[in-house]
């Protein structure tokens, strides 16, 4: 599947188009998200920020395959995923997409090391071995491979999971909230990180936060407000960032 | 993911050994059952192999009826002329050869009848000039003399014998004092289920046993290069009709098989509670596997975002499972190995020592144990198992996300009600319409397991009330702690239905086994007082052995009595069967009234040579009506013509005949050793002191004559009931410790989850003491709603059986139902031990910011 997406500069990876989400059934039915259209550059990296409740992570699920829209299409490269069954969507994940989560989601009994080699594993992959070298040093890990998560800080764990993302090379990463479980000087090592892998290696990355903070590290900033996107704005410093969310309550 | 699974078992150990521990009793149960009959029946071999170690050929009685039966002790195996020895012994390539005859002569001491555990008491002849030939061996001492007596090493020691004592015999009349002039055993074995063995010489045993002239056996020995096949050739042409002839190695493997067809019985007797443990286990194992991979959702989901297949994560768990089953399995195999040992020490306390020559393990025993742990382990995950695989990715990312409901939620209720009826229907069947005992059995066993799954899924409905009621007194007595228990019990229906069901079988099948002792016990009382219209009752000591004549004959002379009715028991073929005939003495009538269908009390007087009685049942099935002719034919080949006078309705409590009853006259013709199952007494002025001492003092001179009251009758035939029952209660204690592993189980897990929340319950000032008595009362709480379903599935199933049989009346133990409701509410507080203290030790602080 790999050929469907061909590597050209600021092509559209992920596309979604008039997509809707509801939940719940009639009186207290909920529009998450309201035909919104959006389409994911390779190569950058995507901010997605709004209030609580403003869809945005709805927005993320449905992109990454988690969700499924009410209606409407997403298309990765040129698959279309909203209809993909169980398997294929398993194959879709291994193949595009890797996951950084606000609580680690790492698994207790495995140590760094096969935390990070787990999604090969499960796919029944050899990593590159230059490449896995290579993200165990740009994540810092080298030194604490055998420790168990709870031998490690909260940054420490975030980074396993970031290395554990990268190791596959995934076409888009999902990262939701990535720092939303962080003290400042921890949250900063993982923006640092994920800008470097889309600076360094072109990782497409679509975080999902609401921490100007870390929007600041974004190309492209897409607002999020009761379910539409209200604006789509280029890099920006935090404070313009700040402002731009002021003006929109 | 295999390495996960692994690492994943090891990180939760605590849990998965609680999980294991479910499974571990009924696999030891399974390969200690098979150690215990292995090993009976291999020393029982070689026993037997060593007893006919020298004997080329056996020559032995010949049942008429019963072409299998074989010992002459029981009077059912005619004996055979003494005639045939000299023609045997001048056959052509016979070395030696030697006549026997067996009994059952009462050994003596202190005026009481020496036995352990009601054993039998084993009599043989001996040949002091043939040691080969003999049953017995000598292991010290002398053979005996005319008048001296062997006795086995075993009893010696327990009664602190020794050569040289003296010591009481008594066979068929009174009792005789013999000189003790050597000890022996049997082959290889020093005891033999606590049976007593005594040796004679063979004319001291023949008179003994009232064999004069005649031979239970002939034992051969072969000159060399003569074989065994073709002694047995030889001695063929000589043979009566009422004797036959095996070699000797035939002869071992015959006896041997006798034994291994009752621990056969005895073995899937044990491996049926076996497999209850097992059923109960696998509701523990399925129940906590359930909790843990509802706690494990997020790693689950987790597992699915990085690529993780559906098949994967199913396969996961089930290596888990795997791992878990091959555990238990093997520590349950090794359990059994000590629990076998355990049990041989059991039966060496009661005095049933059995003979042991070393522990048999089987290589069947260890892969039918462990297999048998591993299915079931693995068929209990499967539910649970493919739950997982229902957790999508996106639970990784929400919030407290749970445990999706299974495809087939919504058809639950119905599901689980169908289950039920259709397991009573297959009862229902099995009961009233299934023919064979197998049909029957299966039918029942199969019924009764839809009943409980089917009622252990239903009952998640009504737990939520259940709770309530039997939480109430929680609630007044525990205070806070009281309520918060009785709400945890409400608040996860399906956990507490799931962890109760366990014990609800176990509590289920007890109070099923206690209907039918009290529906038994209290129809047999009833059937006794309306029948036995006596005042005294004699029996053997042990209450079940037949008793020969005289001690009956002497009880006629006793001061004050006015009847005396015996009741003989043995073999014969009738209609094509053979069955346990009886034969009553005319005075019968004045000690046994019965209720008659045809004929009357007086057809029990007047039976005469060929006057015979039967009861309805009999009657109906071979169409017998007054007058029709019946046939019977005794051991030794003879036919007894006789004809139907009258037809009795028996009690429901059973009937204390068998199906064709003739006077004792006849009998007495007829079979070589007539003898007593019981004798009834009647005593002018009714049951006072002195007319029991004037009994007691006719039979003094028979110390295995038992005289009792009627009432004392009554308990004492139902006393071995009770015995049964007692092994019946404790194999299904087993089930119930299963049960209470669950309960610690799914309490230890329910912490666990619950660790935020005790946390917040200690943070506003919840003492460790009231922590733990929460836990106590929710775990009693859950433990009674098992117990209380259990009662009430068990008494359905015991009116269903009292329905179906008519021995049984139904009857509500009231006590045993309260006993039952006492040992729960114990249970529900062992089990909160360990998790009340684990939930009392968690640190408030560290409690709250656990995640």
């Amino acid at each position: 599947m790999s050929e469907v997406v061909t590597p050209t500069e600021q092509a559209t990876v992920i596309a979604a188009s008039e997509v809707s989400r509801r939940f719940g059934q009639g009186d207290t039915a909920v529009m998450a998200l309201r035909d919104v259209s959006a389409g994911i550059e390779r190569g950058r990296l995507t901010a997605v920020m709004g209030p609580s409740g403003s869809g945005k992570s709805t927005l993320m699920h449905i992109l990454a395959g988690l969700d499924r829209p009410t209606s409407g299409t997403v298309t990765l490269g040129e698959i279309e995923i909203t209809h993909l069954n169980d398997d294929q969507l398993t194959r879709l994940r291994r193949d595009h997409i890797g996951f950084v989560f606000q609580f680690f989601n790492l698994l207790p009994m495995l140590d760094a090391r096969e935390n990070i080699l787990l999604p090969m594993q499960i796919a029944g992959r050899d990593p590159d071995p230059g490449w896995l070298d290579e993200v165990i040093d740009e994540t810092g890990l080298r030194g604490r491979l055998s420790h168990r998560p709870s031998e490690l800080s909260g940054g420490q764990q975030q980074r396993v999971a970031i290395a554990r993302a990268l190791l596959s090379k995934p076409t888009v990463l999902f990262a939701d909230e990535p720092t939303g479980n962080l003290d400042s000087a921890a949250s900063d090592e993982i923006l640092a990180l994920l800008r470097h892998s889309v600076d360094s290696v072109g990782q497409t990355v679509v975080m999902v936060t609401h921490d100007p903070r870390a929007a600041a590290v974004a190309d492209r900033i897409l607002f999020l407000a009761d379910g539409v996107i209200v604006k789509d704005m280029p890099h920006a410093g935090e404070d313009t960032i700040v402002d731009a969310i002021k003006s929109l309550q | 993911m295999l390495r996960v699974a692994l690492k994943g078992l090891a990180s939760r150990r605590l849990r998965s050994v609680l999980t294991a521990l479910a499974i571990v009793l009924g696999v030891a149960l399974i390969s200690g059952t098979y150690v215990l009959t292995d090993s009976i029946n291999h020393a029982f071999a070689s026993i037997f192999q060593t007893v006919y170690r020298g004997t080329a050929a056996t020559v032995t009685g010949r049942s008429a009826i019963d072409a299998s039966a074989s010992g002459g002790t029981s009077g059912d195996v005619p004996s055979f002329s003494e005639s045939l020895l000299p023609r045997v012994q001048r056959l052509p390539g016979v070395k030696d050869a030697i006549g026997g005859v067996q009994g059952s002569p009462q050994l003596i001491h202190d005026g009481k009848v020496i036995s352990f555990g009601g054993a039998p008491s084993l009599g043989f002849s001996v040949d002091p000039s043939k040691p080969d030939l003999n049953s017995l061996d000598l292991v010290g001492g002398h053979w005996p003399g005319p008048s001296a007596v062997v006795i086995d090493s075993n009893t010696a020691s327990k009664k602190h014998l020794h050569v040289g004592d003296e010591i009481g015999v008594q066979t068929r009349g009174p009792e005789r004092m013999m000189r003790i002039s050597g000890l022996v055993r049997l082959g290889s074995a020093s005891s033999l289920g606590g049976a007593t063995l005594a040796g004679f010489q063979l004319a001291t045993a023949q008179g003994l046993f009232g064999k004069v002239g005649k031979l239970d056996d002939i034992r051969v020995s072969a000159r060399p290069g003569v074989s065994p096949s073709q002694i047995v050739a030889r001695i063929r042409p000589l043979l009566p009709r009422d004797a036959q002839v095996r070699t000797g190695a035939q002869e071992a493997a015959k006896s041997a098989s006798a034994t291994s067809s009752f621990t056969s019985f005895f073995k899937t007797f044990l491996l049926v509670f076996a497999g209850i443990a097992l059923f109960v286990g696998a509701f523990v194992i399925a129940n906590s596997l359930s909790i843990t991979i509802a706690q494990r959702t997020r790693e689950f989901a987790t597992l699915r975002t990085l690529g993780a297949s559906r098949r994967q994560v199913l396969r996961a768990i089930l290596v888990e499972s795997l791992m878990v089953g091959l555990l238990a399995s093997v520590v349950g195999m090794l359990v059994g190995l000590g629990l076998a040992q355990g049990l041989f020490a059991l039966f060496n306390a009661l005095g049933l020592t059995l003979p042991t020559s070393g522990t048999i393990i089987e290589a069947r025993t260890v892969i039918v144990s462990i297999l048998v742990g591993v299915v079931v382990t693995m068929l209990a995950s499967l539910r649970p198992a493919l739950r997982a695989t229902r957790v999508e990715p996106i639970a990784a990312v929400r919030e407290g996300a749970t445990l999706p409901e299974g495809r087939f939620a919504r058809f639950r209720t119905v599901g689980a009600a169908i289950t039920a009826l259709l397991g009573t229907l297959l009862i229902v069947q099995g009961l009233f319409q299934a023919k064979g005992t197998g049909a029957v059995l299966s039918a029942i066993g199969f019924g009764a397991i839809l009943v409980f799954i089917g009622v252990a899924l239903l009952s998640a409905r009504i737990v939520p009330t259940l709770a309530e009621w039997i939480g109430w007194p929680a609630t007044k007595l525990g205070g806070a702690p009281g309520r918060l228990a009785r709400e945890n019990a409400r608040r996860n229906p399906q956990r507490t239905a799931s962890t109760a069901a366990a014990l609800m079988i176990g509590l289920a099948l007890v109070t099923l086994v206690a209907v039918l002792a009290a529906g038994i016990t209290s129809n047999f009382r009833n059937s006794v007082n309306q029948l036995f219209t006596g005042d005294y009752a004699i029996t053997a000591q042990n209450n079940f052995e037949p008793l020969p004549t005289a001690p009956a004959q002497a009880a006629t002379r006793a001061a004050g009595v006015t009847a005396v009715g015996n009741v003989r028991a043995g073999e014969g073929r009738v209609f094509g069967a053979t069955e346990q005939l009886t034969a009553v003495d005319p005075e019968i009538a004045l000690v046994v009234s019965l209720k008659w269908k045809a004929g009357s009390q007086a057809v029990l007087r007047s039976l005469g040579p060929a006057g015979a009685f039967t009861d309805n049942g009999y009657a109906s099935k071979h169409h017998l009506t007054i007058g029709s002719p019946v046939s019977v034919t005794t051991p030794t080949g003879r036919r007894i013509g006789l004809v139907i006078r009258g037809i009795f309705k028996p009690p429901s409590g059973g009937s204390p005949f068998g199906p064709i009853t003739m006077s004792a006259a006849t009998w007495d013709r007829s079979y070589q050793q007539p003898q007593n199952l019981y004798t009834l007494v009647r005593m002018s002025g009714g049951e006072t002191a002195a007319n029991q001492a004037a009994l007691r003092h006719a039979l003094q001179g028979f110390p295995n004559a038992k005289v009792q009251t009627r009432q004392k009758f009554i308990d004492n035939q139902i006393s071995g009931l009770s015995k049964a029952l007692n092994i019946l209660y404790l194999l299904l204690a087993l089930s119930i410790i299963v049960s209470l592993f669950g309960i610690v189980n799914t309490l230890v897990l329910s912490v666990f989850e619950r660790t935020r929340e005790i946390g917040m319950l200690r943070a506003v000032g919840t003492t460790r003491r009231q922590i733990r008595r929460m836990i106590r009362h929710e775990s009693v709480i859950t433990a009674l709603i098992g117990s209380v379903i259990g009662i009430v599935l068990g008494l359905a199933f015991g009116a269903l059986l009292a329905a179906r049989v008519s021995a049984i009346s139904f009857t509500i133990p009231v006590g045993r139902v309260i006993i039952f409701l006492i040992a729960t509410w114990i249970v529900g507080l062992v089990a909160a031990i360990f998790p009340a203290r684990r939930a009392a030790r968690l640190d408030p602080l560290r409690a709250l910011s656990y995640e």
